[in-house]
Parts: C-alpha cells; structure tokens; sequence
C-alpha cells in the first residue's frame, strides 16, 4: 500500500516568507530517495537545492519553474515506497507559521473580552498574523464590546494621517477590528482609492496580471536608481560623431598581433575616449559627498571606469580599477576579463563597487540615445548608441557615413553646461578624430 | 612543516597521506586509536549532512556547517583527558561528539525545542556561545577558578578566525596571561567570518598575537588530524603542569556556507573550494589506514553502513522531539528565580493560554 506525501516549501533562511522556483531536477515517476536533490529555489538571500524528505516515486510538481510561492506552499508530492507508521506534520520551519490554505491548523486568538461567551470554536475570532487581504471585511462582522479600538499599524497611520478618530469609527473587521476602508469612509475618501488590488465588481479582465517580485540584482539596481535620480539633479547632452576614422584605427587595431585573442570593440575606443576626458576634466571624474559638516566634492585622482553590463543576473556594472592611464590592447583585455566574469556571475562584491564614472553602452540594443541615470554617488555617466551609416554632409555634400550617437548625463551640482559640453566635445573630438586628438594631447580643450 | 599557504604549520600526514615528520612534534598512537578518529570524522561529518538536509526540509531553524573542520575538532576534541574542559562554538559538532554530546541534544538547539541542550557540567563541554569570541572569555574564568581550587584540569577555549578580531578574545590573552591560566586558545582558521576574508583583510597570521601577549602561539596544519592532536595534547600538558596559555591556529577552510542562511557564491570562488577540497581530512587519514593495512575495506564500509544509521536516528530523532512549553525558556536565565523575571513567565503563560488551539503538529 502506498501513501501520498507533500512537501512544502520550507524557510530555508531565517524568517524568509516566499521562494522562487529555478529548476526542477526530477519528473512525475521518478524514483527518488532521502535527501536526493529534488528542486533549486531561489530566496531573498540565497538560490538554494532542496533534498527531499521522502523515499518514494515521484507524484505531482505542483509549482511551475518560475513561479514565486510563500512558505508553507506544497510544491511536490512523493508516492511513498513504504506506508509510514503515521501521518506526519508538514514541517515548514520550528516556530514559523503556516499560510492559509495549507493543511496545518492556525492558531487563533480569543479577543480579550469575548472570553465570557463560553464559545463554540465558531465564536472565536482571529487576531492571527494575517496577510494583506484580511484588511477587507469577510463576513459578519463582530461588535467590539470594549476597550481600545482595534486596528493594524498600517490602518493607525492611514487614520493619523487622515486625522481620523479610531475610538469614533465604526469598525467592520472580521475581528471586530477598524480596516482601511473603514478609515477612508470615516473620513470621507473613496474606499478604493490607492488600493490597487481592491477587486472592483466591473473588472473585465481577459488576460490576468503577473506579479513580479523585486529581488536580487533588480532589487539593487532599483535601489541605486531611487537614490540616484532622486538626489542628483542631472542633465543629458548628447551628439553625433562620425565614426569612419574610428572604425579604421579599430580595423588597424585588430591587425596587430598582440591582439589575436581580443575584442577590440568601438566600445574600447569610446572607453578611451572617456578616460581621457576624465583625465582632461578631472571635475566629470567625481563623487558629491554628503558628509556631516555639509556637501563637498571628491574629485578623483584614478579613473574607475564602471562599464554597465547586461547579464544573465540583470543589469551589473563591474567596475575596471586603475583605468586612468592603460594602453588600449590592456584596456581591451581588461574589460574583456571584467565582463566575462560577470556574466559568469563570478563577479565578486569588489568587481561591482568603487567605480568613479561609468560607460553603457545602448547600442548594443540597437539604440542611438538616452538620458542615462548616473550610478549613485558618482557624476557622470556615457551612453554610446549603435553605430549606423547615415547621411552626412561632408564638403557640402551628402555622403553616407558611419554615425553613432554619445549622450552623458552628469550631475548639475559638480559639473556646469560649460564644463559637460567641453567634456562630451572632447569624447566626440577623439573619436572623430583619434589620431589627431593623441597629437595635440593636451594642446586644446 | 609545510609550504605554500600553510606557511609554517606543523603536518604529520600530507594531504596525500603521507607520514612526515616536524621538528617539535610527534605522536603515537595505536591503530584502534587511528580507526577511532577516521570513525568520528567520518560521522560527524555525515551528522552535519543530514542536519543540513534536515533544515533544508524545514526541519531545523538553522544550522552551522563544520564541513571540512572535522579533523580540527574531532583531533582537539580528542586530545581533552575526561576532567578537562572545553567552551565551544556554534560551529564545533566535532569538538561536542569527542566529549560525547548526544546528537540529538545539539540538534535540539537548532529546532528551537531547547535552549542550549546538554548537561554542560556532566559532560564536561559548556553549551554553544553564539556570541562570537565570548567563550574565551567563560574558559579564562574558569581555568582560574580550577586554578584557585588546586584543580590539575586543562581547559580549551574554541573561537573563529573572525573572533580574534573582538575585545572579549583579546581581552581573554590578557587574563590568561596576567594570571597564567590553565587555558588552549584553539582558534579556527577556516579562511572566512561569514563573507570576511581572514588573509586579504589581514594578512599577519593570527598565531603570531600569542607572542604580543606573552604566550606562544603555533600554527597547525587543521586538517591533519594527528599534527591537531599532537599539538593540542602538548598545549594541554603545558597548561596542566602550570605552563600556562598556548593559542592554536588550526589552519583549515570551512566548506560549506556560513550557516544555511548563507550563500557564499556571492562572495567567494569555486576555485578556492576546489584547492581546499584536495587536502580533505578524512580523505588523507583513509589513504594513510589503507596504505599502512591497519584498515581495509571492510572497515572502511562498516563505518559508512553506521554513519547511515546515524543518519537515519538523527532524522527520526529531530522529526519526534516533543517541542516543549514555551515558558521553560526562562529555566536557566538565573541561577535563582527573581520577580520580575517570574512576572515575564506570567505574562507568557497567559498570553500562550490566550490561544484557543494549538497549531496542529
Ligand atoms: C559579538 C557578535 N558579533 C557579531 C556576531 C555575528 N556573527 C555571527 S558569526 C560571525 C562570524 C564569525 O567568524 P569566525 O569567528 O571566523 O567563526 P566561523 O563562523 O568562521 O566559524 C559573526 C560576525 C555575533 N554572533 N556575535
Ligand atoms: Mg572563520
């Protein structure tokens, strides 16, 4: 006789509520023993392999590849090879709740005062740590027969900022406590307003939403963008350059032996270009400090050029340390290093930090410009587009030539409308003109 | 004595297996003896496996790997006469096996069904400290008390790399020092404080501090499980003939992440593990049983079919432990119960007795 048996997601951190699921490793009719490595979940902290608990065949996987569920979820179920002596408690973790909708009892709290009512267990009402949609009245509501008013921390604030009296509210909770809406009416507003889940009778919906969670990588990236765009006031200017000269000294480049192994791309060329402008303008070179006697500057002596690479992981900016005064082949091979790493997901946290000003290149996604938002703390920040012949108009006429679009975006507060342009003018000079601008290094600006 | 990373680390047995010989140090020990320490490794090694998987199941709330430290602690651990006394980590199975900790009392912590576990006085062996570095400071204390009682015991005080970087350890070298307490400093050297690097932060090697405090110090290679011992016994000696303090870095990598909360491919290279995987403790003491026929095939299965025994106690034992009222953790705060104490238990029973159902287990 054999005997059905779930498994459900544990908390494999501490205190961690949901998981993403990677990869399955077994199928439904799969043999699979103690402790064999069933599935790869990624957490908030960590992607991590789950063994499984049981010997047996494997029944159901019950979660798509993907798929973001809480703890507590039963994600696989496994036909046991004996029939175990007795049925066992879904573990999920020693001390942690179960979500609703799982077997496991929930612990439900008699409300101070009611105790009088000698209850038949229906009569009990739930304080239970509860998820966001209990906010919402589900069924009869119960009277609150004294004491303070009941409600959540998020529904004081709403009231306190709404100046709405709780003692005064009529509440409707299913715990006799005061729910959002509860407030919003008292004061006034519209129920709905700013509950984008509040499900409203007329919604038609032919194809639903996905929910995407925000972790990892995307999490960062988010993070640093709010502080950045938010704090630093900056501006974009951008031009065009003619990149025949550009594309010819690359071509010549890529001839010399010593760079039979690497990818001498228009990138490294534009990456040159903006190293000697940093070392031209040292003030785009930068990083605005809040620091506890005031704001001031840090004008940097080394150029960490930051390149923004479009990963498996998402979007990571490895930064190359001590780019101020390399040689183009080292430069090459050097962000060429740097790059594999990352998409190897090799980059450690010192890759990814210490840049002082970054290049991303857009034109790898077929696009010309941008408004680019500076990485967080520093001062600029050069997009390159794709290179794509265009008419141009040499000597008064109109030929075809190699164009491609830099725009950069730097921090208004560091850098002014003169100083930017002189700084974008000269990237544009170098590439335009790579020879001539090594000739007269130094000579104009 | 060794090259390379190891630096000047005493070595009896090569990675490769090979018996070598160090200028101050040796050991002999009979061939059960040898079979003995192959048998602890090779279960504490599969005790900590299971509790991984079990916390993976939801089992445990947490678990603290001793992955590839096994010969660090299960040859320190071994080295404690039976009147000797040692202050663990969180991170020590091999050090509470060798002074017969029941498994399942160690595991009883991580599930949260207990507040520290075993008779610490019985067995000789303090519970877990959490708090890192703390520990040195509970050994020096009590190596002065056994002093002042004209005790002869030896006491080891285990901490990480990262702990010597906090007061209470150095604070601890003073003591012991100033007072020439009976005390082994066994410090693991396993590479990382959760995601700190020990030799890019800091590159002095750690056994070297002894010196500034006036003790020696002596750098062992940690996963040779009979240099550990042979050191570990003669800093033991020295402590109970009133030599004194010695510090122990056992140089030795931990394998496995921090704790199960951690993900150590965000911080560290495969590479590294892939060097640390090739001086193995156990793998070197079995090339060594083999090659030198005190054991043999049959041995070697015999200690695999019990480490799987254990295995499958372990599991039943965690998935049954009762889980106690949530009241006994107030038990042990105080040597003596004191009102506002009592008070809190009040409070809690009340609270708990506020709820109408258990959750189902
Ligand atoms: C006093 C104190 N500070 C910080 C922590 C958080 N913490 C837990 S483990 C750890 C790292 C300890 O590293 P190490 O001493 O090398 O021991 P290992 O974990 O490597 O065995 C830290 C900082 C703590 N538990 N106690
Ligand atoms: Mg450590």
């Amino acid at each position: 006789m054999s005997e059905q048996r779930s498994f459900a997601l544990p908390d494999v951190g501490e205190g961690l509520t949901e998981a993403e699921i990677l990869r399955w490793h077994v199928q439904p009719g799969d043999l699979v023993e103690v402790n064999q490595l069933i599935v790869e979940i990624e957490t908030a902290k960590a992607s991590v392999e789950l063994p499984c608990p049981f010997a047996g065949t494997v029944g159901a996987l019950l979660v798509d590849v993907g798929a973001v569920v809480p703890v507590g979820t039963p994600i696989i179920t496994i036909e046991m090879a004996d029939a175990p002596q007795q049925a066992e408690r879904q573990a999920v973790l020693v001390g942690y709740g179960v979500k609703e909708g799982t077997p496991s009892g929930r612990r439900r709290r008699r409300v101070p005062g009611t105790e009088a009512s000698e209850g038949s267990p229906a009569e009990d009402v739930a304080v239970a740590p509860s998820d966001e949609s209990s906010d919402e009245p589900v069924g009869p509501a119960a009277t609150r027969t004294s004491g303070p008013a009941l409600a959540k921390p998020p529904v004081r604030r709403l009231a306190r900022e709404l100046g709405v009296d709780l003692t005064l509210v009529t509440p409707t909770g299913q715990n006799g406590d005061v729910t959002r809406s509860d407030v919003l009416s008292a004061s006034g507003s519209d129920p709905s307003i700013g509950r984008p889940g509040a499900a409203r009778p007329a919604d038609v919906q032919t194809r639903s939403d996905e929910r995407m969670p925000v972790r990892g990588v995307q999490r960062a990236m988010a993070d640093a963008m709010v502080q950045s765009a938010f704090t630093a006031p900056h501006v974009t200017e951008w031009v065009d350059v003619d990149m025949s000269r550009a594309l010819q000294v690359l071509d010549r480049l890529r001839a010399l032996p010593e760079s039979a192994d690497l990818r001498v791309s228009p990138m490294i060329l534009v990456a040159a270009g903006l190293i000697r402008a940093a070392r031209a303008h040292p003030r785009i070179n930068s990083s605005w400090v809040d620091g506890p006697d005031g704001p001031h500057v840090d004008v940097h002596g080394e150029v960490h050029l930051g390149i923004a690479a479009d990963t498996p992981r998402g979007l990571l900016v490895p930064c190359l340390k001590g780019a101020t005064d390399l040689g183009i082949l080292e430069l090459a091979r050097r962000v060429q290093q740097l790059i594999d790493t990352a998409r190897e997901g090799r980059a450690t946290p010192a890759d990814l930090t210490g840049g002082t000003i970054t290049l991303t290149n857009i034109g790898v996604f077929g696009i010309d410009g941008g408004t680019p938002i500076l990485s967080p703390g520093q001062t600029s920040i050069l997009a390159m587009g794709r290179i794509l012949d265009r008419p141009w108009v040499v000597d008064g006429a109109v030929v075809a030539r190699p164009v491609m679009q830099l725009s950069l975006s730097f921090d208004h507060r560091v850098i002014d409308g003169a100083l930017g342009s002189r700084a974008l003018r000269s990237v544009a000079d170098f590439l335009t003109d790579p020879g001539l601008a090594v000739l007269v290094d130094g000579e104009r600006s | 004595m060794v090259d390379g990373m190891l630096g000047s680390a005493v070595q009896l047995l090569t990675p490769e297996g090979e018996r070598v010989a160090d200028e101050d140090y040796d050991i002999s020990l009979s061939n059960a003896e040898l079979k003995g320490l192959y048998r602890d490794m090779v279960l504490v090694r599969r005790l900590d496996s299971e509790a991984t998987a079990l916390q993976r199941q939801g089992e445990l709330g947490l678990w603290a790997s001793s992955l590839g430290q096994e010969a660090a602690q299960v040859g320190s651990g071994r080295s404690l006469l039976p009147g000797d006394y040692a202050f663990p980590t969180y991170r020590d199975h091999g050090v509470t096996w060798s002074r017969g900790v029941p498994p399942l009392e160690v595991l009883a912590m991580f599930r949260g069904v207990s507040t520290g576990g075993w008779d610490p006085i019985a067995l000789r062996c303090a519970i877990y400290t959490i708090v890192i570095g703390n520990q040195a400071l509970h050994a020096v204390g009590y190596g002065m008390g056994a002093q002042l009682d004209g005790s002869s015991e030896a006491v080891i005080g285990y901490f990480g790399d990262g702990a010597t970087d906090e007061g209470d350890v150095n604070e601890a070298f003073v003591f012991a020092a100033d007072f020439n307490a009976p005390v082994v400093f066994f410090c693991q050297n396993n590479q990382w404080a959760i995601s700190s690097p020990r030799e890019r932060k800091n590159p002095a090697p750690l056994y070297e501090r002894a010196a500034g405090f006036g003790f020696p110090g002596v750098r062992v290679d940690g996963n040779d499980i009979l240099a550990v011992m042979a050191v570990t016994r003669a800093a033991l000696e020295r402590a109970r003939s009133g030599g004194g303090p010695t510090l122990v870095e056992a140089y030795t990598y931990r394998m496995a992440a921090h704790t199960t909360s951690d993900d150590p491919t965000r911080y560290r290279h495969a590479e590294e593990l892939e060097i640390w995987r090739l001086r193995d403790p156990i793998e070197r003491l079995k090339v060594f049983l083999a090659r030198q026929g005190i054991a043999d095939r049959g041995y070697f299965d015999q200690i695999d079919r019990e480490a799987a025994d254990l295995a499958v106690m372990i599991r039943d034992g965690v998935r049954s432990m009762p889980e106690p009222p949530a009241e006994t953790m107030f038990d042990h705060v105080y040597a003596e119960p004191h009102e506002q104490l009592e008070r809190q238990r009040r409070w809690l029973v009340d609270y708990e007795s506020s709820f109408t159902h258990e959750v189902s287990s």
